[in-house]
């Protein structure tokens, strides 16, 4: 088992979610959340000099699945989320030690 | 002067006055939390060029040369002649002539203040202020003058109680050419939707509109009578009809009814009796409600099936209701109230009918050609969109420095 955690662009959810259902994902978690990249974030310029928006809006999926399916999931979301400019995002993928399912107390596979 | 009629008609400047803020707020909520300041602080910008256009040049322009076709004059600038004393030949209610500019006036501000929800979350500021500005001058005042002025519209004989044609299908159908010209917002650029963040904004907006709306069509009288008392009650009716006739369309449409639809319907009934209310009863005023809620269910419904963002629905909500209003009152016309023309259903034949098509279908084309024109004129010199990057931050931050919410 792994998780992905993948932080996009809030206006590529939409598109993101829709694929990952048509590879059979569907359970997923997300959240509104905001940071910066190595760039720290960005810098605009104004009539009377700079100013600089340093933690961006984002959104966070976080999907837990099984290893099989890792690349197919990856794949889906990189080619989604991508717009090629600074900013598309970030996936991590971490290692899942058990799943329990809180309504049986079951482990998952 | 008349006690009684100056009473009312200052009582009304203030109810439309606060309409202009609570547009902000009816607007802010429906937007993303990102981009609700940027609305109220357009509101603010407004009300202050809208008021300082209207004092010097603005109301001459439009109330001035009575019986002109086209335009004002310059008779009255810096509102020079324009005093204490009843002001010919807005006078026959014998209210002062300064109250009557900025009874106006307030007009004026509102009906810019509707723009701002189509074009919302991605029009620079300095753009969307030079925009409104040349709207100002060369949309909203040439169409007032027509309908309120003695203009063309007037001698015609098509009839406007209150602003149907000259503030909702002026600033809707403006909307429709100005979202053409600035294209879609990015977040809904792969078939996203944008949620709205805070609805119990909008529904405190939509409230003090509708209190507003008191003003704005009873107030229309210029006079504390019984045109007044009838417009303020076919309003409330035609209001009240639409909130419903919407929740219940939504209901058997979708299965539950949305209070953003159902506040959302009230103003569609309100746009619309805002025409007729000095010319219908009851009967006219409830047949308008359930017209208005239907229709601009439906206008909404097919817009989804266009691609340009209307992001707030100005022309679903103001230019279809202004349009069903426009020709309601050339069907529901008592002739037994402010005018003597009556409409279709009550033996007027189509006189007033053909009147209503015909001032409708001008201002469509002179609103629409002169927005177009103008915003895609300074598209070629300016940019009018913030960039794709500003835009997701939100013009919030971007454009005023500032989070709602922390």
């Amino acid at each position: 088992m792994k998780k992905i955690e993948a932080i996009i662009r809030p206006e590529k959810l939409g598109v993101v979610k829709h694929a990952l259902e048509e590879i059979g994902l569907h359970a997923m978690t997300t959240y509104d959340v905001q940071g910066r990249g190595e760039q720290k974030g960005l810098e605009f310029t104004h009539r009377v000099g700079k100013f600089r928006v340093d933690m961006l809006p984002k959104i966070k999926i976080e999907i837990v699945l099984d290893d099989a399916k890792l690349e197919d999931a990856v794949n889906v979301i990189c080619s989604m989320a991508r717009t090629g400019e600074v900013g598309d995002g970030k996936i991590f993928i971490i290692p899942v030690e058990r799943v329990v399912k809180v309504r049986t107390g079951e482990i998952e596979p | 002067m008349d006690a009684g009629n100056t009473a009312w008609v200052l009582i009304s400047t203030a109810l439309v006055f606060i309409m202009t803020p609570a547009v902000g707020f009816f607007y802010g909520g429906m937007l993303g939390k990102k981009n609700v300041l940027s609305i109220l602080g357009q509101c603010i910008i407004i009300i202050g060029m809208v008021t300082l256009i209207w004092v010097t040049v603005g109301f001459t322009l439009a109330f001035g040369g009575f019986g002109n076709a086209l335009i004002g004059n310059f008779d009255w600038v810096m509102l020079n002649g324009v005093g204490i004393e009843p002001l010919a030949p807005y006078d026959l209610t014998s209210i002062p002539g300064i109250l009557f500019m900025m009874f106006q006036g307030m007009f004026a501000i509102i009906a810019v203040a509707l723009i701002i929800g189509g074009v919302a979350e991605r029009m620079r500021l300095k753009a969307l202020i030079i925009f409104l500005f040349i709207w100002t001058l060369l949309v909203y005042i040439p169409v007032a003058h027509w309908v309120w002025g003695g203009g063309w519209i007037a001698q015609l004989g098509a009839l406007d109680f209150a602003g149907g044609t000259v503030v909702h299908i002026t600033a809707g159908v403006s909307v429709l050419a100005a979202v053409i010209i600035l294209g879609k917002r990015v977040s809904l650029s792969n078939g996203g939707t944008e949620q709205p963040h805070n609805i119990p904004f909008v529904v405190l907006g939509g409230a003090l509109l509708w209190i507003g709306w008191f003003g704005f069509n009873g107030g229309s009288a210029l006079a504390a009578d019984g045109i007044a008392a009838n417009a303020f009650v076919v309003t409330m009716v035609a209001a009240a009809t639409a909130a419903v006739v919407w929740g219940l369309v939504n209901w058997l449409h979708l299965g539950r009814p949305g209070v953003l639809g159902m506040i959302s319907g009230a103003i569609a009934g309100l746009v619309a009796i805002t025409p007729a209310c000095g010319y219908v009863n009851v009967t006219g005023a409830i047949l308008i409600g359930m017209g208005a809620g239907v229709f601009c269910y439906g206008g909404i419904l097919i817009k989804r099936r266009f691609s340009y963002d209307d992001a707030l629905d100005v022309f679903g909500v103001h230019g279809i209701g202004g349009t069903w209003g426009a020709i309601a009152t050339g069907l529901f016309a008592t002739g037994t109230l402010a005018s003597t023309s009556k409409g279709l259903l009550y033996g007027g034949g189509f006189a007033l009918l053909g009147a209503q098509i015909i001032a409708v279908m001008a201002v469509y084309a002179f609103a629409f050609g002169v927005t177009f024109l103008a915003l895609y004129a300074m598209k070629k010199v300016m940019a009018i969109r913030v960039s794709k990057e500003e835009e997701r931050i939100g013009a919030d931050i971007i454009q005023h420095g500032e989070n709602a919410y922390s």
